[in-house]
């Protein structure tokens, strides 16, 4: 068996020691490694599994400074403490300089080293802009096969967070209160609607209060009734992070009902627009003309086998475009 | 002192001033051992005590904790409970001596202890002096021997504040330390802008907690804040630097905390001089350095230290022995009672370089203090200073690269004799047994055995309840802890279980981009070497298919990270992705983030003489996790230490003679680069 395929396999037995060496394989852009994640993805895929990958597949997005990773490490202990596993990819914003980055947040998450439930991996953001690292989307559709819980944490406010919500499945905003970006990115439509708001830093008092109102009636005023606004405070005693995890675990469950139709729908949207991006940015506009124009391509994906991975949909438009 | 000038002439002190006091920085193995050497040094002539405890007891760990492994003993004497202090201050007269103790997050629990000593030797604590450094700031800025955040950090030092002016008037309950801004990097103008933010940061929390008392006993509490400074090598410059604080610090307690008393308003400091600047190479020429560091801070009369310690010539090899620290406490007396700098007033009144100076120096000073304030003062401008200070570090390293900052005997005139300082088995340091530890572990474990167990339980449940009762001061239950025979480790952790744990901003993310960056090789030869060797990266990246990862990082309690984090920006420059850990991790964290992270080498530094149990520790960790990475070591390493540490399986040991950073990656990447030839298993 290829190293992809046994990798592909040991995440479908949910083997978590296999997480590491396939970040390795899906990070890489080398062809005998592409071929080999492509490999990866097909085992794990839905057709393989049979259905979608059980994992929630959770992005945690804010701007710098409200408190995400303190937030994170508190939300860590809370699923470990029932027993879930939990995989987390930090994507740094640090932009690259002279191509290499500093990756500093995994300090910030205190984790038991010994605790095998556990993995968590840094890379640096894209560099296109609002971009996850190259493999992250992979990573996380991968994982999610294998951890009951993969989050992707970006940073960015507005711009960033597009392609955190394309490919996860519950979208959190994480924000501290008095800083009024993100009330003006919701109300100037800059920013799609996140599943879940959290006011960070709630041991503030009555900024937090009015910060989390405020939230609550610009979403109002949107229409949007369903998006919850939590509150939370990671400094000790930390409060409403149990709450927190449960939304999240709530949320999943939602998505899993009715023969996980919501869930089905939101990952092969995910995988369809995931196939368009990366064909986009290898051929360029000159490969969405090939297959004349985005809506068309578009609306092509969307008549294709719904179990199929996002490499190998990405293998049938270039099919295309080689013989229309 | 005498402040009189009824002098006979203008140009004549009419008696010789009374010399600073002289300390030596000291504390090794066991409370006994240090207590003998205290001793010794107290025969020799020293007037004053100055104790250096060990990273575990600095940061709130027992001895047979998990992250004090290796440590034990190391760089100082390890105090777990009242018995330990008992020791080491065993026929110490305390009533009469004057203690100064480099102890920072657990300074209340360690100043508890020597009150209790104190109380054993029939001396009450009204009578006490000295001085705990209990400066926070810094810690999370330079020194990383910090235990816990910022608010509750900055409310135990403004309880100690609080308690001791009113039980323990002749004690300095904090001593603001500019020392080891400096030794990370800072610039004369960062060293005394950061230094009095701090100060306001500090009195502003003090003021608080005095509550209505505030305007009563403000005045006091002003004047028993003082000083700890650093001197360099360029002498004229650190003197001014001095007078600059002076000035800042009577405006700063005249205007903003209404303080009249002249006496209350003087700046008062001890130091020590600069470490940053001493070398490996050539160590001898260190006492030249050490020398005319102290003349900065004993030169003119008008800012000149209360209190002086020196470090000894070869503490860049590793840790000094009795006989080095009595060279250096024999250069304080050289000073004081054979030269004449003490018959004279100020030498510098009326001096157009001193006064230009000193104004460009307040000039610089006042821009960035009221940059910090911009931030929300000192404790919410951490990551900015920290950030400013890892630029500077990373700037004074460029200049030393590049020959345009000259470092004799390791920039230029490298050519040498063989030292005979160095000659011995030694190589001319310390070595601590390493039996300490094991003695100690069963020494505590011994101790709580025989204590009586529901007392200390009692005064460690009073010590929480007061910590969340966060109007009540937390001196008097650390002081019945401490009685009840309570341990170091026992003490922090009752307060982690409130206050949480903290991890500072590591500064890595805010440094800026090696200026040399853009100028396409301009800038130097330097700036050449650096851009063919992100050429190299560049392929390397291409044939691994992506980016050569580093895992930087420091295994146990040793805080300075100064050297690990210009190698992680070095490294970032060069084109690798770093994954930066910062400080305190156990082998096991270093292992889990390796593996995690699929990083390709893994980078390890240790200053504090750890590093022969430590390191092969943290590389059968990473064997077990099945981690094949290269590890590649810095810090003070002794030369006799390197082979032992090849033969465990490290690819490569840095010491401070390894000044290029340039050269060292390109050992990495190279490193990096023959390891993938050879097929990885995944």
């Amino acid at each position: 068996m290829s190293l992809g395929a046994e990798l592909g396999r040991r995440l479908r037995e949910r083997d978590l020691g296999a997480a590491p060496p396939t970040l390795n394989l899906l990070e890489s852009t080398t062809p005998a490694d592409r071929a080999q994640a492509a490999a990866l993805l097909g085992e794990v895929s839905p057709a393989r599994l049979r259905g979608e990958a059980a994992g929630h597949i959770v992005g945690v997005t804010g701007p710098p400074g409200a408190g995400k990773s303190t937030l994170l490490s508190a939300l860590l202990h809370a699923w470990r403490s029932r027993g879930r596993t939990v995989a987390m990819l930090a994507v740094d914003p640090s932009s690259r300089r002279s191509g290499g980055a500093l990756l500093g947040d995994r300090a910030r998450i205190e984790f038991d080293p010994a605790d095998r439930g556990v993995f968590i991996r840094s890379t640096a953001a894209g560099e296109r802009l609002g971009g996850l690292a190259w493999g992250t989307r992979a990573a996380a559709q991968a994982l999610a096969a294998a951890f009951d819980v993969v989050v992707i944490e970006t940073v960015g406010v507005g711009q960033a967070e597009t392609e955190v919500a394309e490919v996860a499945d519950t979208v959190v905003v994480v924000v501290q209160p008095g800083s009024g970006d993100v009330l003006q990115f919701l109300k100037s439509g800059i920013m799609e609607i996140p599943d879940l708001l959290v006011v960070t830093k709630a041991d503030l008092g009555q900024i937090a209060l009015s910060a989390r109102r405020d939230l609550s009636a610009a979403l109002r005023s949107l229409g949007r009734r369903s998006t919850q606004v939590l509150a939370v405070s990671s400094l000790p005693p930390p409060t409403g992070i149990d709450e927190l995890r449960e939304s999240l675990d709530e949320r999943r469950r939602e998505l899993g009902r009715d023969g996980a139709r919501a869930l089905t729908a939101r990952r092969l949207r995910a995988r369809r627009a995931g196939a368009l991006t990366d064909f986009t940015v290898e051929h360029g506009q000159r490969g969405l003309r090939a297959l004349g124009g985005r809506r068309a391509a578009e609306h092509w994906l969307a008549a294709q086998e719904p179990t199929l991975d996002e490499p190998a949909l990405r293998a049938l438009l270039e099919g295309r475009m080689a013989s229309p | 002192m005498s402040d009189q000038h009824g002098a006979p002439s203008d140009h004549r002190l009419p008696e010789r001033d009374r010399p600073w006091m002289m300390r030596t920085y000291a504390g090794h193995s066991t409370a006994k051992a240090s207590n003998e050497l205290y001793r010794k040094n107290l025969e020799k002539g020293q007037t004053g005590l100055s104790v250096a405890f060990d990273l575990p007891t600095q940061t709130g760990y027992d001895p047979d904790d998990e992250l004090a492994r290796g440590e034990v003993g190391k760089v100082g004497v390890p105090v777990s409970h009242r018995g330990d202090m008992a020791t080491l201050m065993d026929g110490i007269p305390l009533g009469e001596m004057n203690t100064s103790m480099t102890i920072n997050a657990t300074a209340a629990w360690l100043l508890a202890l020597y009150i209790v000593a104190a109380e054993e030797q029939g001396v009450a604590q009204e009578r006490l002096q000295g001085t705990t450094q209990n400066d926070i700031i810094k810690e999370f800025l330079a020194r990383g021997t910090y235990a816990f955040p910022p608010a509750p950090s900055m409310r135990l030092i403004a309880d100690m504040i609080a308690y001791t002016v009113e039980h323990v008037p002749r004690w300095n309950p904090i001593n603001i330390c500019s020392y080891h801004l400096q030794e990370a990097g800072a610039t004369p103008v960062q060293e005394i802008a950061y230094a009095m933010s701090n100060a306001i940061a500090v009195l502003d929390a003090a003021r608080e907690r005095l509550g209505e008392r505030a305007d009563e006993l403000m005045g006091q509490v002003f004047g028993r804040i003082s000083f700890f400074v650093n001197a360099g090598v360029r002498f004229v410059e650190e003197h001014a630097k001095l007078r600059a604080m002076g000035i800042l610090w009577e405006e700063l307690g005249r205007e903003r905390y209404g303080v009249q008393d002249p006496r209350l308003l003087r700046f008062r400091y001890g130091v020590q001089v600069n470490s940053l600047g001493l070398t490996e190479a050539q160590p001898e020429n260190n006492v030249q350095r050490i020398v005319l560091e102290a003349l900065a801070v004993t030169i003119g009369r008008d800012a000149r230290a209360r209190a002086i310690q020196l470090p000894a010539w070869n503490e860049a090899l590793g840790l000094p022995r009795p006989w080095d620290q009595q060279w250096s406490l024999r250069i304080q007396q050289v000073l004081a009672y054979e030269t004449d700098i003490l018959e004279y007033p100020d030498i510098f009144e009326g001096s157009k370089v001193m006064e230009g100076l000193v104004a460009e120096l307040l000039e610089g000073a006042r821009a960035e203090i009221a940059v910090v304030a911009e931030h929300g003062g000192a404790v919410e401008a951490v990551p900015y200073m920290k950030g400013a200070l890892v630029d500077s570090h990373r700037e004074r390293i460029r200049r030393i690269e590049a020959g345009e900052q000259i470092v004799v005997g390791q920039n230029r005139y490298t050519e040498t004799e063989i030292s005979p300082l160095t000659a011995d088995a030694e190589g001319g340091i310390l070595v601590v047994d390493h039996a300490v530890e094991a003695a100690q572990i069963e020494a505590v474990r011994r101790w709580r055995s025989t204590r009586e167990e529901a007392a200390v339980d009692a005064a460690l449940a009073e010590l929480a309840r007061v910590a969340r009762a966060e109007d009540e001061n937390l001196m008097p239950p650390t002081i019945a802890a401490a009685r009840a025979g309570a341990t170091t480790g026992e003490w922090s952790r009752t307060l982690r279980e409130v206050f949480g744990s903290y991890r500072a901003p590591t500064g890595v993310g805010e440094a800026s981009a090696t200026p040399a960056d853009d100028a396409d090789g301009a800038g130097g030869p330097a700036a050449h070497e650096l851009a063919e060797l992100r050429a190299q990266v560049a392929a390397l990246a291409e044939r691994l298919g992506r980016r050569p990862k580093i895992l930087v990082g420091k295994p146990g309690l040793d805080g300075h990270s100064n050297g690990a984090e210009q190698i992680a920006v070095r490294a970032r420059d060069v084109g690798m992705d770093v994954v930066y850990e910062g400080i305190r991790l156990t082998p096991a964290q270093i292992a889990a983030s390796a593996l995690q992270e699929g990083v390709h080498v893994i980078g390890l530094s240790i200053l504090s003489g750890s590093h022969r149990e430590l390191i092969p520790a943290v590389i059968e960790a990473l064997r077990e996790a099945g981690v094949q990475a290269p590890v590649v070591v810095g810090g003070i390493i002794p030369e006799q230490d390197v082979a032992p540490l090849e033969q465990a399986g490290v690819a490569a040991v840095y010491t401070p003679k390894d000044f290029d950073l340039t050269r060292i990656m390109r050992d990495i990447v190279a490193l990096v680069d023959e390891q993938s030839a050879v097929p990885a298993s995944a």
